[in-house]
């Protein structure tokens, strides 16, 4: 009836664990108790879980990447803590399989769950912001992706108190984690939250790909696209060409495990190094998946804290196309030591080399945007600095492990660690952070907190240098990555200092909770009346904050590539309409939340072995999609009246202000919606 | 001001990295004691220089540039259409590249040199080792001197050693931080691994992918002596009263943690090649030869 399924599979015995467990259920019911108690399910079900909304859609995502962040940073303190620890006769405070199931769960989440949800959930806010669309291509799609990859955090979520999470590495390293040597549940938890999520990130990537080609207002051509919009277009094709590759090399593995086979098993005819090519032809588009929103908002940031436009737009365009490009012909270089002729070897580390001159051009747009302009040290602006300075040394340490013959003696130690945290925590993260004080008026209609925020920046610098700098060290001392425990007493002062660091870390993620509480305490004073707290060069800051749900009264018309400064030197910027029409607006739809559930509960049956579950709940979403595909009331329209009401709210809100604002002329007509 | 505290506050802590790296002999990459270390050290050294040429400049501009045009510096130039610049983008795509071209010259090259599969130019004869990656320990074989040891080798310095490397288990890597290059060791599969040492020393040999449970312990000790030394070595272990024989491999199959070193006067025939060839043959069972 419950497959493998136990009362034993709860690990009781463990103290952690079932802290961890018993804080998490805490939460949660808490959460749920405060939205019984102001009686809110009603509103959350109408305005959240079933909205289409891609703004709210974005919100969810970023929500949920901010507890994952949490969570991932939990393990990460937790590894710092015993490495500080255990050395010596000392050996920490966690055995070896938990603190293997910590460093997996670490980086699955940081990816999957922390670093995907936040820059889909950027992409969501912002992209049809700035292209003047409605929404999304397929709003009810976007439901679903985001439901899929909510689920997937639950099922890593639900390993802490049911089974185990996987031992075998965030990259799942085959034959370790095949049946033989990976007989528990965790490497099926791993494989099940991967499969599910991805498809979501799948789906999300054909979504933007389409919304971006199909939806732009008229007048913005490719080269008048803002370049976020060009990061997510980047990004979006990389997960449709780099995704499917997961997923298959996921089901190959799936099939050793559940059903015998031999892809990648020691013997059989099995081979492990297909496995770990597959796993980096998706690993490493997956590295600029990651990074190249985060390059975006970097240019987004800097252009509109400098007062200037972006230098460079046509070679940043080229730049980031060429970086997309060249991150399909590099996963080589993950495995440089697996034996590999010198042919192959130095044609990889090549390849890997060219990859520095699009990323070093981006740089120095960056550092020309500044010159001669007038640069505002907002928050935003910070982590832009902290990033463009941290990253150099990232890129220095990337290009001596693209080096082969210096990757030999780098490969699977500290170093590596040191360098991919260098890449993604400035590189990566400080970008998402960046877009999420710059465009969180954009979303709430209020500023989040200078002074708390700029805190929050120097403890994450500060504690991102103290605590990854010694790796780098450590690297030179040889010490490997992933190690419970080890002897050599020289390795020890420095691990210490690394803990120290990620207590600093810790500070700044303080700082940042303490930021938001601080933000919604003094909403009425920080609010964005004018839509444009910034000063703004791209069209998302035309409109209201927060942004109203059919986003643009009017389709704008483009004419610049800063579009928002264009129409503010033209004086066309606060025109107010002669008249207003109907929109055409999607509904909202539980059928994303529902396939959710399915999805979580096949997951949960497929790695427990109930089979029963897994064919009903398997069903039941197919038959969501098919019920979904064969409604017909999917949309509604928004009356002109309700819009023009909002609109001359707005209005009303912009006469407070100091904002110049024109009458349109009499004959002025709304360009065609889309 | 802000832009000062930020550029002491980093540039201290760049100093201190750079002083910590620098100093000391516990960096084994920056202290090899063999000629492909050495090699190694060399072209990492070489690479960080050239890219300075780049980073430096990025650095200061980084620095300059924000202090230069805040926005409460009204003296300072605003040209706020100013986007483009041919000059700059000739200069900022060419000079990376051309450090590119650089660096891929001297990868193309130091990648053939150092591949681990080629054998160490020498007039000494080579000495083989054959290295086996075990839950969670090393099993060595000496062919040529029909001994192996677990956890332990010894070899004679200024003669290169040729290992030939396979795992009885989950991917390792095989590697001697002072002595350079790493290889994975891969069941059914051999590879290579050519190292030298010039100082006779006791350097620490490890298991660098991670491989499980006891992951943290597979490591062994590389011991280079004198070449009379070693043959004392060899004849005192040819002098233990175990041999490796196929059950005492199948005791050493078993997981365990933490071994400590051990000696074996004898050695199967062909034990090396017996352990690849049990993943090729198609009707091995993985579970049937594990259990």
């Amino acid at each position: 009836m419950l497959g493998k399924l136990t009362l034993s599979a709860i690990p009781y015995d463990n103290p952690i664990i079932m802290g961890a467990v018993a804080f998490s259920l805490l939460v949660a019911f808490g959460i749920a108790a405060a939205i019984t108690y102001y009686g809110k399910w009603g509103y959350l079900w109408r305005e959240w879980l079933t909205s289409v909304d891609h703004k709210k859609i974005g919100v969810m995502y970023i929500i949920l990447a901010l507890v994952m962040l949490l969570r991932g940073f939990a393990d990460a303190i937790m590894m710092r803590a015993q490495q500080a620890f255990s050395f010596g006769a000392s050996h920490g405070y966690l055995p070896a399989q938990h603190f293997d199931q910590i460093f997996t769960a670490h980086g699955t989440i940081m990816i999957f769950f922390m670093a995907m949800p936040f820059l889909v959930g950027l992409m969501n806010i912002v992209v049809p912001l700035q292209i003047g669309a409605r929404d999304v291509a397929f709003p009810a799609l976007n439901s679903i992706s985001l439901w899929l990859t909510v689920v997937s955090a639950m099922l890593v979520m639900v390993s802490l108190g049911v089974g185990e999470f996987s031992q075998g590495g965030w990259t799942g390293y085959p034959p370790l984690t095949e049946l033989h040597f990976s007989p528990g549940s965790g490497v099926d938890y791993w494989i099940w939250a991967l499969q599910i999520s991805g498809v979501g990130t799948t789906l999300t990537g054909l979504n933007f790909l389409i919304t971006i080609l199909k939806m732009r207002a008229p007048g913005m051509t490719p080269m008048k696209m803002p370049v976020f919009t060009w990061a997510a277009l980047c990004t979006s094709i990389l997960i449709v060409l780099a995704f499917p590759a997961l997923t298959a090399t996921l089901a190959m593995l799936t099939l050793d495990r559940y059903a015998g086979m031999h892809f990648f098993t020691n013997a059989m005819g099995g081979n492990m190094m297909l496995y770990t090519n597959l796993l980096w032809v998706w690993g490493h588009p997956e590295v600029y998946i990651l990074i190249i929103p985060a390059f975006g908002v970097f240019s987004e940031v800097v252009a509109t804290f400098s007062g200037k436009r972006l230098f460079g737009y046509k070679s940043m365009v080229y730049a980031t196309m060429a970086i997309a490009f060249l991150s399909f012909t590099v996963w080589l270089h993950h495995f440089f030591t697996m034996g590999a002729g010198p042919d192959v070897n130095a044609f990889f580390g090549i390849t890997t080399m060219i990859i520095a001159v699009p990323t070093g051009v981006k740089v120095f747009n960056w550092l020309f945007t500044m010159y001669k302009g007038r640069v505002r040290f907002n928050q935003a602006m910070y982590w832009t600095l902290g990033f463009i300075v941290t990253f150099v040394i990232g890129g220095v340490s990337g290009v001596l492990l693209a080096i082969p013959g210096a990757d030999f003696v780098f490969h699977n130690s500290e170093f590596l660690i040191a360098h991919f945290h260098n890449m993604l925590i400035p590189g990566a993260l400080f970008g998402y952070f960046a877009g999420y004080t710059y465009w969180f008026p954009k979303a709430f209609g209020f500023r989040l907190n200078e002074k708390w925020g700029k805190r929050a920046f120097w403890a994450w610098l500060t504690g991102f240098y103290v605590a990854f700098m010694p790796l780098y060290v450590l690297g030179f001392m040889g010490m490997p990555r992933r190690m419970y425990h080890y002897a050599n007493p020289a390795w020890h002062p420095y691990l210490e200092v690394a803990a120290v660091g990620a207590a600093i870390v810790l500070l700044g993620i303080a700082f940042q909770v303490v930021q938001l509480i601080v933000s919604i305490k003094e909403r009425h004073e920080t609010r964005d009346l004018t839509g444009d707290p910034w000063d703004g060069r791209t069209l998302e800051w035309a409109i209201a904050s927060p942004a109203p749900f059919y986003n643009f009264a009017h389709t704008p018309e483009i004419h610049d590539l800063d579009a928002l400064t264009d129409m503010k030197e033209r004086g066309t910027v606060y025109q107010r309409p002669a008249k207003y029409e109907d929109i055409h607006m999607p509904k909202n739809t539980g059928v994303g939340f529902i396939m959710g559930i399915f999805a979580f509960a096949f997951g949960f049956a497929m790695i427990w072995h109930i089979w029963w579950l897994a064919i009903a709940s398997a069903l039941a979403t197919v038959a969501s999609v098919i019920a979904r595909a064969t409604t017909e009331d999917v949309d509604y329209y928004v009356p002109a009246s309700q819009v023009e009401r909002m609109e001359n709210r707005r209005y009303r809100q912009l006469d407070s202000t100091s904002v110049v604002q024109v009458e349109g002329p009499d004959d002025w007509e709304p360009a065609a919606s889309a | 001001m802000i832009a000062r505290k930020y550029v002491s506050s980093i540039s201290k802590l760049l100093t201190l990295c750079a002083v910590t790296l620098l100093s000391g002999c516990h960096m084994a990459l920056l202290d090899p004691k063999g000629p492909i270390g050495a090699q190694e050290k060399w072209l990492i050294i070489l690479s960080f220089a050239v890219m300075m040429i780049v980073v430096i400049p990025v650095f200061l501009m980084a620095f300059y540039f924000p202090w230069k045009y805040r926005a409460s510096n009204k003296n300072a130039e605003y040209k706020p259409k100013w986007s483009h610049s041919n000059k700059i983008e000739v200069v900022i795509w060419s000079v990376p590249a051309l450090i590119i071209v650089v660096l891929s010259y001297v990868v193309w090259t130091s990648t053939h040199e150092l591949s681990p599969f080629r054998p160490l130019a020498s007039k000494q004869k080579p000495i083989t080792i054959e290295a086996v990656a075990l839950d969670w320990k090393w099993l060595f074989i000496y062919p040529d001197q029909h001994i192996a040891t677990v956890n332990h080798i010894e070899f004679p310095t200024g003669v290169p050693v040729n290992f030939r490397i396979t795992s009885d288990t989950v991917m390792t890597s095989f590697f001697i931080p002072r002595l350079g290059s790493q290889i994975y060791a891969m069941a059914g599969m051999q590879t290579e691994d050519h190292l030298q040492a010039d100082e006779p020393g006791v350097y620490t040999g490890r298991n660098s992918q991670f491989s499980g449970r006891g992951f943290s312990s597979m490591d062994f000790k590389a011991v280079a002596t004198s070449r009379e030394q070693f043959q004392r070595w060899v004849a005192r272990v040819k002098q233990t009263r175990t041999k490796l024989d196929l059950a005492t491999l199948k005791r050493l199959e078993k997981p365990s943690e933490g071994d400590s070193a051990s000696y074996y006067s004898d050695v199967v025939p062909h034990l090396f090649d017996r352990i690849i060839k049990k993943y090729m043959s198609a009707d091995t069972n993985p579970k049937k030869t594990h259990a």
